[in-house]
């Protein structure tokens, strides 16, 4: 914690002395999505408290999860949790000790990319046409 | 002796070690992994039932499979996002009072985010 001496710490050395690239955008990407996940845990244990209290509470809590801010708001989580979970599976690829070399960093870093994606899609026309939503 | 004459391996040596070791990287690969297994089943779970109302929400939920991966899904939960963002807290907070302050609050809003989760799910499976 303590600093010696004034050299750039990491984060402001994005822009000016180091060059945004696929492997450390998705790197930041997982640390942003992880912060959100992180809050958005909050969100979750409020709703289901919401739901288990039932009445005006329930009420409450359906009303905005079935409302179009509710809605984009779940959008955007969804869409991070997928990455950070399949991302997450490539992290835990690495401390294996697999897909080190640089052509397979940027192929599993396209494959997350693909897969957050398609889930995401997936998960969505499950809540819009298997729920009452 | 002057400070800048010291190699950070002296200054480090005789202070003893953390005594917490490997055990933050362990843990949140382990809450990973638990996380990586549940997330799949629980996302599909509620986009399923998302849009029905509170009394069937309460009836999924307490069926005794689900309560149980509910229980362990909220301790993985916020067990990883305690570790995560103890991280991020470590990395760019500097100042020692808002960092210790920040610390302290990680772990109580863990503990009333997991505590209230877990007592909304024993309470619907209690009742539902």
């Amino acid at each position: 914690m303590a600093h010696h001496d004034k050299r750039p710490l990491s984060p402001f050395m994005l822009g000016q002395t180091y060059r945004l690239q696929i492997t450390s955008t998705m790197s930041l990407l997982h640390r942003a999505t992880g912060v959100l996940l992180a809050f958005a845990a909050f969100g979750f244990s409020w709703w289901i408290m919401s739901i288990a209290l039932g009445g005006g509470y329930a009420e409450c809590a359906t009303a905005v999860t079935s409302s179009v801010l509710g809605k984009i708001a779940l959008f955007l989580i969804s869409l991070a949790l997928m990455y950070h979970l399949f991302n997450g599976i490539r992290h835990l690829a690495w401390d294996a000790g697999f897909g080190f070399r640089i052509p397979q960093v940027y192929a599993s870093g396209y494959t997350v990319l693909a897969l957050t994606v398609v889930s995401t899609l997936i998960l969505w026309f499950v809540a819009m046409s298997g729920g009452a939503a | 002796m002057n400070a800048k004459f010291r190699s950070p391996l002296h200054q480090a040596k005789g202070w003893g070690s953390a005594k917490s070791g490997t055990g933050h990287f362990w843990w949140q690969r382990v809450t990973a992994v638990i996380l990586a297994l549940l997330v799949p089943y629980i996302v599909f779970l509620l986009a399923s039932i998302g849009g029905a109302d509170a009394d069937s929400l309460r009836a999924t939920i307490a069926k005794p499979w689900n309560a149980i991966i509910f229980t362990v899904f909220a301790i993985a939960l916020f067990w990883h996002a305690k570790l995560g963002l103890q991280v991020v807290i470590e990395d760019y907070i500097h100042d020692r009072a808002m960092h210790l302050a920040l610390r302290i609050l990680l772990i109580l809003g863990s503990l009333v985010g997991l505590l209230s989760a877990i007592y909304a799910i024993a309470r619907i499976a209690m009742t539902a």
